[in-house]
C-alpha cells in the first residue's frame, strides 16, 4: 500500500480545478436553456465527468490498490440502483 | 483457538491508561477501544433511560381520553423527542459503538481498532450531536414537533426549532460514518495471522456488513438534512410544493437512508445472536457461511426497498408495486438466519442462562415484528394500516423487541468479560420474564387498535379504544419495572457481584481466552488461530490456559 508514491504536479491539479469550474459553469448555463427531457441527462453526464476527475486525481484512486477501486465501484453501483429505482416513481408519476 | 495467550497477574485496562493522565482525564482522552466502548455504554444507556421515561409519560397521557397530563402540542414534541432519542441516540449507535468497539478488535485478535484517535473523535462527535438536541429544547420556538421523520412540508413550516434538531441528526451521522470506516479498516488490516475472513466470528461479520451501510447510506440523510435547513433558512424551493419543490422527493431521500438504517440497527443484533446461541447450545453454529453471507446480502438488498414506507404518499403506481415486490425479497436472507439458528439449537445441550433467555425473547418478538412487516409491505393491506398504531406496534416489535432485547442480551453475555464480575442470575431472569409480559401488553394491544383504525401520533382517542389503551399503559409500567430491575441488578453487580473468571459461559471465541477484564492491549502476543470460530472441542485445552 502506498509504497509507490505518485507525485502529481501542481499544474495538473490546477488544470483539473479549472475544468471542474468550467463544467460547473456549463451546468448552470444549460439549466437556463429549455432542453426538455434531456436537461437531466446532460446534467447527470457532466456530474459524472466531474466526479470521475475528483475521484481519480484529487482522491488518488487512479494510483491506489485495486481493492479501493472495488469498494468505490460497489458504492457507485449502489448509487446507480438507487437512481434507477427512484425513476420508477419519477417517470410514471 | 489460541494458545498461551493468558497472561498471569497482568494489569487490566481499568488499571492501566493509554495516556499520561490518571483519573477522569485518562478516560476522557483515552484511545483504548475498550474504554471508548464503555464511555459509549454509559452515555447511550443514559439516553435510553431518558427515552424510556418519555415513552412512559406518553403512555400516561393515553391512559384516559382527552387531556390526562399534557396537551396536544406537548404530546407532539414528546413523541418526536422519544423517536429522535431512541433512533439516533440509542438504537443506531448502540450495538456497534458499544459492543463493536469493545469486542470486534478482540474477536479478530487485534490490540485496538485501526484508527484509535478517530474512534475517540467519533465519541465526541456523538456527544456534540446529543448536546445540540438538548439545546434545541430550550431555545425560543420550542422543541421540535415534526415526528422523527421530519416530513416536508410541515418541517419547513413548523415554527419550532427544527433546524437545530436536525442539524444534530446530521452531526450524529458523522459519528456513525467514522465508526464504520474504523471497523472496515480494522477488519481488513488488523486480523491476526491465520484469522481468515471465514474464521471470523459472526458478530464481526455482522458488524462489518453494518459498517458498509453506515458509510454508504448515512451521507444521504446528511445531504437531505442540509437541504431542509437551506430551505428553512433561505426559502429555496427544494421540497415544499408551495415554492415549486417536490415533497415526495424528501420522502425518497429520507427513506433511502432510513430503511438501510433499520439494518444498521438489526444486523449487529443478529451477529450477537449468532454468538450467544452456539455458546449456550454447546454446538458449532449451523450454516456458518450462510449466516455470514446473508449479512452481506441483507446489507445489499436493504437498499432496494425504501419506498415501502411511501405507499400512500402519492408516488407512481408503478413504483408502488415494484417496491412491494422487492420488499418480499428482503425476508429471504433474514429467514436464512432464523432457520440456521434454530438448526444450531436442534439436539444441542442447551444451558438456558440469562443471555440465552433474552435471545429466546428476541426470536419470538422479532418474528412477530418481521411477519407484521410483510403485512405492511403488501401494498393493499398497507393502504389500510399506514399511519395507524399497527405501524407503531410493528416497529417497536422489530426495533425494541429485536435490537433492544439483543442489546440487553449482549449486556448480560459480555458483562462478566467487561467488568470481571457476574450479576445475580435469578434477578436477571425475573427481569426477562417481566419484560416479556410488559412488552406484549404494551405493544400487542397496539396491533389490535391499529387494525381497528387508531391513528398514530394522537394524544386523544375515541371511547372504543379505552380498554386496550389502559392495558397498554399498564404494560408500560411492567416493562419499566423490568428495565429498572435489570439495570439495578447490573449496576449493583459492578461492585458487589461475584468475581467472574475468564470464561464463565464456556465460550470459545477469542474474548473468552483472555482475562476478565481484559488487559490493556488485549493480548500479550497476537494469538495464533488454530480452530474454527465455534469449535467447542477446544474447551478442554482452554482449561489449561488459565
Ligand atoms: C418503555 C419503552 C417505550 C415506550 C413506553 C414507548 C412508547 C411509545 C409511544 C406511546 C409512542 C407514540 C405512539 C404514537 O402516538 O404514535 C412511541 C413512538 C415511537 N417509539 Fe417508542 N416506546 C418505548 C421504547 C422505544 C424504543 C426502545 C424505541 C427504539 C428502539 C422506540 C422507538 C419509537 C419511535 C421511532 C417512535 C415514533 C415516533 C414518531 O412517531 O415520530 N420506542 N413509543
Ligand atoms: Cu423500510
Amino acid at each position: 500500500m502506498g509504497n509507490k508514491k505518485h507525485i502529481i504536479g501542481y499544474n495538473t491539479y490546477i488544470l483539473v480545478w479549472l475544468s471542474l469550474l468550467a463544467l460547473t459553469a456549463i451546468t448552470v448555463s444549460i439549466a437556463g436553456i429549455h432542453l426538455g427531457d434531456y436537461t437531466l441527462l446532460i446534467a447527470m453526464f457532466i456530474a459524472a465527468i466531474k466526479s470521475a476527475l475528483v475521484i481519480n486525481i484529487f482522491m488518488h484512486i487512479k494510483f491506489d490498490e485495486p481493492i479501493f477501486k472495488v469498494f468505490l465501484a460497489l458504492s457507485g453501483f449502489t448509487l446507480l440502483i438507487i437512481f434507477v429505482l427512484t425513476f420508477f416513481d419519477f417517470i410514471y408519476r | 483457538m489460541a494458545n498461551g495467550v493468558i497472561a498471569i497477574e497482568e494489569k487490566n485496562f481499568y488499571q492501566q491508561s493509554t495516556n499520561k493522565y490518571s483519573g477522569i482525564l485518562s478516560w476522557l482522552l483515552t484511545t483504548d477501544h475498550k474504554r471508548i466502548g464503555l464511555m459509549y455504554l454509559y452515555t447511550i444507556s443514559f439516553f435510553f433511560i431518558v427515552g424510556v421515561i418519555i415513552g412512559i409519560l406518553m403512555r400516561l397521557e393515553l391512559l384516559t381520553p382527552g387531556k390526562t397530563i399534557v396537551d396536544a402540542q406537548t404530546y407532539n414534541t414528546l413523541f418526536t423527542l422519544h423517536g429522535v432519542i431512541m433512533i439516533f441516540l440509542f438504537i443506531i449507535p448502540g450495538l456497534p459503538a458499544i459492543f463493536g468497539n469493545f469486542f470486534l478488535p478482540i474477536q479478530i485478535g487485534a490490540r485496538d481498532v485501526a484508527f484509535p484517535r478517530l474512534n475517540l473523535l467519533s465519541y465526541y462527535v456523538y456527544v456534540v450531536g446529543a448536546i445540540l438536541v438538548f439545546i434545541s429544547l430550550f431555545l425560543p420556538g420550542g422543541p421540535i414537533d415534526t415526528g422523527w421523520t421530519f416530513y416536508i412540508p410541515y418541517s419547513v413550516r413548523s415554527s419550532t426549532n427544527v433546524s437545530m434538531a436536525i442539524l444534530a441528526a446530521f452531526i450524529l451521522g458523522f459519528s456513525s460514518i467514522l465508526t464504520g470506516i474504523n471497523f472496515i479498516t480494522t477488519v481488513h488490516r488488523l486480523r491476526a495471522p491465520e484469522m481468515t475472513f471465514f474464521k471470523m466470528p459472526l458478530f464481526v461479520w455482522a458488524t462489518y456488513a453494518t459498517a458498509w451501510i453506515q458509510i454508504i447510506a448515512t451521507p444521504v440523510i446528511g445531504i437531505t438534512i442540509l437541504l431542509v435547513i437551506i430551505e428553512r433558512t433561505f426559502g429555496v424551493g427544494i421540497f415544499d410544493p408551495a415554492l415549486g419543490g417536490d415533497p415526495i422527493l424528501f420522502q425518497h431521500l429520507f427513506w433511502i437512508y432510513s430503511h438501510p438504517a433499520v439494518y444498521i440497527m438489526i444486523l449487529p443484533a443478529m451477529g450477537v445472536v449468532s454468538e450467544i446461541i452456539p455458546t449456550f447450545a454447546r454446538r458449532t453454529i449451523f450454516g456458518y457461511k450462510a449466516i455470514a453471507m446473508s449479512s452481506l446480502a441483507i446489507a445489499f438488498v436493504g437498499y432496494l426497498v425504501w419506498a415501502h414506507h411511501m405507499f400512500t404518499s402519492g408516488m407512481s403506481d408503478t413504483a408502488r408495486w415494484v417496491f412491494s415486490l422487492l420488499t418480499f425479497i428482503v425476508a429471504l436472507p433474514s429467514g436464512v438466519k432464523v432457520f440456521n439458528w434454530v438448526a444450531t439449537m436442534y439436539k444441542g445441550s442447551i444451558d438456558p442462562q440469562t443471555p440465552f433467555l433474552w435471545v429466546m425473547a428476541f426470536i419470538f418478538l422479532f418474528s412477530i415484528g418481521g411477519l407484521t412487516g410483510l403485512v405492511l409491505g403488501s401494498l393493499a393491506t398497507d393502504v389500510h394500516l399506514h399511519d395507524t398504531y399497527f405501524v407503531v406496534a410493528h416497529f417497536h416489535y422489530v426495533m425494541f423487541g429485536g435490537t433492544g432485547t439483543i442489546f440487553f442480551a449482549a449486556l448480560h453475555y459480555w458483562f462478566p468479560k467487561m467488568f470481571g464480575r457476574m450479576y445475580f442470575k435469578k434477578v436477571a431472569n425475573i427481569a426477562v420474564l417481566l419484560f416479556f409480559i410488559g412488552f406484549n401488553m404494551l405493544y400487542f394491544t397496539k396491533f389490535i387498535m391499529g387494525y381497528m383504525g387508531m391513528p398514530r401520533r394522537y394524544y386523544d382517542y375515541l371511547p372504543q379504544f379505552a380498554t386496550l389503551q389502559e392495558i397498554s399503559t399498564v404494560g408500560s409500567w411492567i416493562l419499566a419495572l423490568a428495565i429498572f430491575l435489570m439495570a439495578g441488578n447490573l449496576i449493583y453487580s459492578l461492585r458487589k457481584g461475584p468475581k467472574a473468571g475468564p470464561n464463565p459461559w464456556g465460550g470459545v471465541t477469542l474474548e473468552w481466552h483472555i482475562p476478565s477484564p481484559p488487559p490493556m492491549e488485549n493480548f500479550k502476543e497476537i494469538p495464533t488461530i488454530t480452530h474454527e470460530p465455534y469449535d467447542f472441542s477446544q474447551l478442554k485445552e482452554m482449561k489449561n490456559e488459565s
